[in-house]
């Protein structure tokens, strides 16, 4: 299953019903006096194919369990599988190769380059992806078809969400992480966002995973995993789930 | 769909290339500032490179196709048979015997004669040695003696054409000749009229002429006064040069010299090594000032862009793709400096040749650059920029991509907190703002300090160099030399003419001298000149040590000058041999009595009493320098022009003028080029210092703006910080440019005139207002951007 002595890669179509498995993660930063402990084991298994709401107030720890199942960081202890494959045990080149082909990312404040037009940007990923979607074909699964020659300075905060959305889903990703996507929008643009994110789960059958700390959005998801302190505190089974036009905000 | 042909090169990834576009498209201003930079290192290298590969290959080329002679050996009078026994001396490849002799032109428009050397040419064909370049008109017909060719640049004063008549005074007889053409010749590529340093076209004459002709007006028929000699490939020279100097000992030989002594070649020689000198310091510095500069700048453009490298990251590129990415920014801006550099640098070097043809009188100058010489200023620009980033990318890799698109933990300004008191009494809110950021990066303030430092440097090191050259022509015609006519007699006579020089009517004061041409030997050691016999305390011309003390002129010894001493390794106290060249030839050995330091030239002095005991000929003189009124000067140089003792009257007056002439084109020139030069480096430093706080800060000073802040207000926090890193850089800059100044007038200066660093306090100043005008410019450039900075683009972007 595991090669550690040769070059580790994730198959290109993972196959099982469990997306993601962790064992006692933790994480912490700084040492001495400034320490701290931003994960305090961590265990967690998330379905193939699931919406999935991180819940829990700032510093609970949600975001950085994320950015460890998304490759963005390491654990300091614990495991993590992604289907058969140890992330924690791979090597800088593997998680750059794992973040390339498997996983997309969603930020609160967009995070696009300021230099490229809306296609541009989405051209960024589906340039290093295999088998990516045409970068118009993923605008226009978010509804910004007529904007992809506009620079990020030329759209509003709803529409750069979009574009970041189309950028993270556009090389078909198995799993697509957001990060608080509504935190900098209104009511309206934030239910639109949610519900293109519906869409791709829906759709593509992608695995998602939203942090935020709206507890109305819980409410469109098949699970619910509630953090503090640095821990799971609950993991609730939704099985009345409702569209995203109809989370009270 | 994208990528196409390339995408599969982790060189090629077209959104990134795209990126790449418009950041340099954004950052338009700085990357030309930075460009600009690396241009002008590379040019003053190319520049540099090209002149110095320009002149040697041109000499070499010339020297070779009209055969200058290796070997030089003047004789008083020797048979022509002689010339056998001297093509037989071991290692001799070929002998040439010819007529050398003075003479003086009168020239409509000159006070005074001309002086000029007259040159035989061999009965049939062409000299076997130092050849002649017929520029124009046609040779002699050596069966008509009255036929001459003229030197070109001598011609082109006076506006002589072939065709025009010429008269000249030869052994005291008046001739009339026709000049049949113009020549020029390796031997005189650099023709200074005597006793002089500067070039001056129309004060010193070249005139070819018939065996024959040359024989009669000499009385020196079937004779040769001066053998030429080209050496074998591995030909011993000190062992031809003894050889020589033995065979023609017994006609009055004055001692064989080498091509590396003939006056000419010295003269381009010197300016050669003078430029290589040169480029070995200069160039490197320029280009060492312009790598840290890029290093500074494209560090922090990279640390700028941490959170889009974290980002790209995220997305999945490697490490490689964004390294690469940035590298080709860097390249870009690199290799476009190092183009620009390359073309200014081709031009530069074709305007300075042109320049450089003006002094020496090469029929063909063409500036030509060793390929090696782009090749080293692309390596270098882009070595040096991308090590800047390089460095950066490293420390931004090592971070995880969920660190890295955050933004950096706020600063820690505690270091700072123990200031806290005394900064809360002393400054207000802003200023310690200010204050806690210099201090909180006091790495980043020094280099941001050292970086404006080296830009004034060489702003100080060149303006000081441009005063180093007017303070050499003020100091040999103002302070050195207070006469305004030389005379120089046309052999050693007694002193009773200097008498009758003194009894002329407008002459105020009179001062004999002697020179006398010598060999000085110590130990192994040899050196070729002159000694110079002045009177105990010179009024008219003197001798001064370095710090503009008169010497002394001793009358128990001999006393040399530092470089002198050095080339002789002999201390005062210690016995030197001087084989005297003319007269009866004595071999004498005198105590060197005296080291001085002195401030042009290598001479040796003794006192003129002395020197004639020595010699056993007392009371004589080889001229006199005069001082006279000025309103008598045309009778003056009537009388002089008369007395047939007089071999040549200097005007002093002319040679300042040629002086200067030569100040203002040559390598003067280059003096204006490189100041320009380091003025514009000095901007782009402080300019790019400025850009980069700004960046770095445009967030702080948005927030600024929306707590309330004026645009005034918010604008000193940034310009305060830019003003203290340039007064701090003032003294330090003032400091490098002196040790500067000093290394590059070392290059400059050559063992026949030196160039002083003279640092004054007018360099300080010009380089310090240099500096603070940059810096202000720069500083209402940034302004104006944060007066329209966009508050809330700025800020609702992040948290």
């Amino acid at each position: 299953m595991l090669n550690l002595s040769a070059t580790h890669s994730v198959p290109r179509s993972p196959t099982g019903k469990i997306a993601f498995r962790t064992s006692g993660v933790t994480k912490v930063y700084g040492s001495g006096a400034s320490i701290v402990h931003a994960l305090r084991g961590v265990d967690l298994v998330i379905p193939r194919g699931e919406l999935v709401v991180l819940l829990g107030a700032s510093g609970s720890g949600k975001s950085t369990l994320l950015n460890i199942l998304g490759g963005l960081d390491q654990a300091t202890e614990g495991v993590v599988w992604f289907f058969d494959d140890e992330l924690t045990a791979m090597s800088e080149r593997d998680l750059t190769r794992y973040r390339r082909h498997h996983v997309g990312f969603v930020f609160q404040f967009y995070n696009l380059m300021p230099s490229l037009t809306a296609r541009e940007n989405v051209e960024l990923v589906t340039e290093i992806a295999e088998d990516p979607m045409d970068p118009d074909e993923a605008l226009g699964l978010v509804g910004l078809g007529n904007r992809a020659h506009h620079f990020p300075a030329q759209l509003s905060g709803g529409e750069q969400q979009r574009v970041a959305i189309a950028r993270a889903i556009a090389k078909k990703p198995t799993v697509l992480f957001c990060d608080e996507p509504t935190g900098a929008l209104d009511s309206t643009t934030g239910r639109a966002v949610l519900r293109v994110l519906q869409d791709v789960n829906e759709t593509l059958g992608t695995t998602v995973l939203i942090i935020t700390h709206a507890a109305a959005t819980a409410a469109m998801a098949d699970r619910v995993i509630h953090f503090s302190d640095g821990r799971i505190r609950e993991v609730v089974i939704n099985t009345t789930k409702v569209s995203a036009e109809d989370i009270e905000w | 769909m994208v990528g196409g042909l390339f995408s599969s090169s982790p060189f090629f990834r077209a959104p990134l290339d795209r990126k790449l576009g418009r950041d340099l498209w954004r950052m338009k201003g700085q990357a030309t500032a930075i460009g600009l930079v690396i241009a002008l290192g590379v040019l003053v290298l190319v520049m540099m490179d090209g002149l110095v590969t320009s002149l040697d290959e041109t000499k070499r080329a010339y020297y070779e196709r009209y055969r200058l002679a290796d070997i030089f050996a003047p004789v008083m009078r020797a048979p022509n048979s002689v010339l056998k026994d001297l093509s037989l001396v071991s290692g001799v490849a070929a002998v040439e015997g010819r007529l050398v002799g003075d003479a003086l032109i009168a020239m409509p428009g000159l006070a005074v004669p001309v002086r000029a050397q007259v040159v035989s040419l061999p009965e049939f064909g062409s000299p076997r040695l130092n050849d002649i370049f017929l520029s124009q008109g046609r040779l002699i017909n050596s069966s008509q003696e009255d036929e001459i060719l003229v030197l070109e640049a001598f011609a082109v004063a006076h506006g002589l054409q072939p065709g025009d008549t010429l008269s000249a005074t030869m052994s005291g007889a008046r001739h009339t000749f026709k000049i049949t053409g113009l020549a020029q010749s390796p031997e005189f590529l650099f023709l200074a009229p005597p006793g002089e340093l500067m070039p001056d076209d129309a004060r010193f004459a070249v005139i070819w002429m018939s065996e024959k002709a040359l024989g009669a007006a000499f009385d020196l028929e079937g004779t040769f006064n001066e053998a030429l000699f080209s050496l074998a490939r591995n030909a011993d020279v000190p062992a031809v040069l003894d050889r020589v100097d033995h065979l023609l000992d017994p006609y009055g030989g004055v001692g064989a010299y080498g091509v590396e002594d003939q006056l000419s070649n010295r003269f381009i020689q010197e300016e050669i090594n003078g430029l290589k000198a040169t480029r070995k310091s200069v160039p490197p510095l320029f280009l060492a000032v312009a790598a840290f500069l890029l290093n500074i700048v494209i560090s922090r453009m990279i640390s700028a862009e941490r959170e889009q490298i974290g980002l790209l990251k995220a997305f999945g590129y490697s490490s490689r793709e964004i390294g690469l990415h940035y590298i080709k920014f860097i390249l870009v801006i690199a290799a476009g400096g190092a183009l620009a550099g390359c073309l200014l640098g081709v031009m530069a070097g074709r305007s300075l040749v042109g320049i450089y043809q003006i002094y020496y009188k090469f029929p063909f100058l063409v500036f030509q650059v060793d390929s090696r010489a782009f090749l080293t200023g692309f390596v270098v620009s882009v070595l040096t920029a991308s090590a800047g980033g390089v460095f950066v990318l490293r420390e931004v890799f090592a971070l995880t991509p969920a660190v890295a698109m955050r933004p950096p933990t706020p600063a820690d300004y505690s270091r700072s907190v123990r200031l806290g008191a005394f900064l809360k009494a002393m400054l207000d809110q802003p200023s310690r703002m200010v204050v806690r950021r210099l201090i909180r990066q006091p790495l980043r303030s020094f280099f941001a300090i050292m970086g404006i430092a080296a830009g004034m440097a060489l702003s100080v090191a060149m303006v000081g160099l441009m005063s180093g050259f007017d303070q050499t022509a003020d100091l040999s015609f103002n302070v050195l030399d207070r006469s305004d006519v030389t005379v120089s007699l046309v052999e050693p006579f007694s002193n009773k003419t200097i008498y009758e020089l003194g009894r002329m009517d407008g002459v105020i004061e009179v001062e004999p001298f002697r020179t006398v041409p010598v060999i000085l030997r110590h130990g192994r050691y040899r050196h070729r000149g002159m000694i110079n016999g002045l009177v105990a305390e010179p009024r008219l011309n003197r001798a001064m040590d370095a710090d503009m003390t008169p010497l002394y002129i001793r009358d128990d010894g001999i006393i040399l000058a530092k470089a002198l001493a050095g080339i002789l390794h002999i201390q005062a106290g210690d016995m030197l041999s001087v084989d005297v060249r003319e007269g009866r030839r004595p071999l004498l050995t005198i105590p060197v009595v005296g080291i001085a330091q002195t401030l042009l030239g290598s001479p040796a002095y003794m006192e003129l009493g002395a020197l004639n005991r020595a010699l056993k000929e007392p009371n004589r003189v080889s001229g006199a320098y005069l001082r006279i009124d000025s309103s008598k000067q045309e009778m003056i140089y009537q009388t002089l022009k008369d007395m047939p003792a007089v071999a040549g009257v200097s005007i002093k007056r002319d040679a300042r003028v040629a002086f200067q002439k030569v100040l203002d084109t040559g390598a003067g020139a280059m003096r204006y080029v490189m100041a320009a030069i380091a003025g514009i480096i000095t901007f782009g430093i402080v300019y790019n210092s400025a850009r980069i706080a700004f960046a770095e800060r445009a967030r702080d000073l948005a927030s600024l703006r929306v707590i309330g802040f004026t645009k005034g207000e918010t604008a000193f926090v940034l310009l305060g910080e830019l003003a203290v890193i340039t007064l701090a850089a003032l003294p330090i800059g003032s400091m490098l440019g002196y040790y500067l100044a000093v290394a590059v007038a070392e290059g400059f200066s050559t063992d026949l005139y030196q160039i002083p660093a003279a640092v004054t306090s007018k360099s300080y100043g010009m380089a310090a207002l240099a500096v603070l005008g940059a810096a202000a410019f720069s500083g209402w450039l940034v302004k104006r951007d944060i007066d329209t900075i966009d508050m809330v683009s700025v800020l609702k972007t992040r948290e």
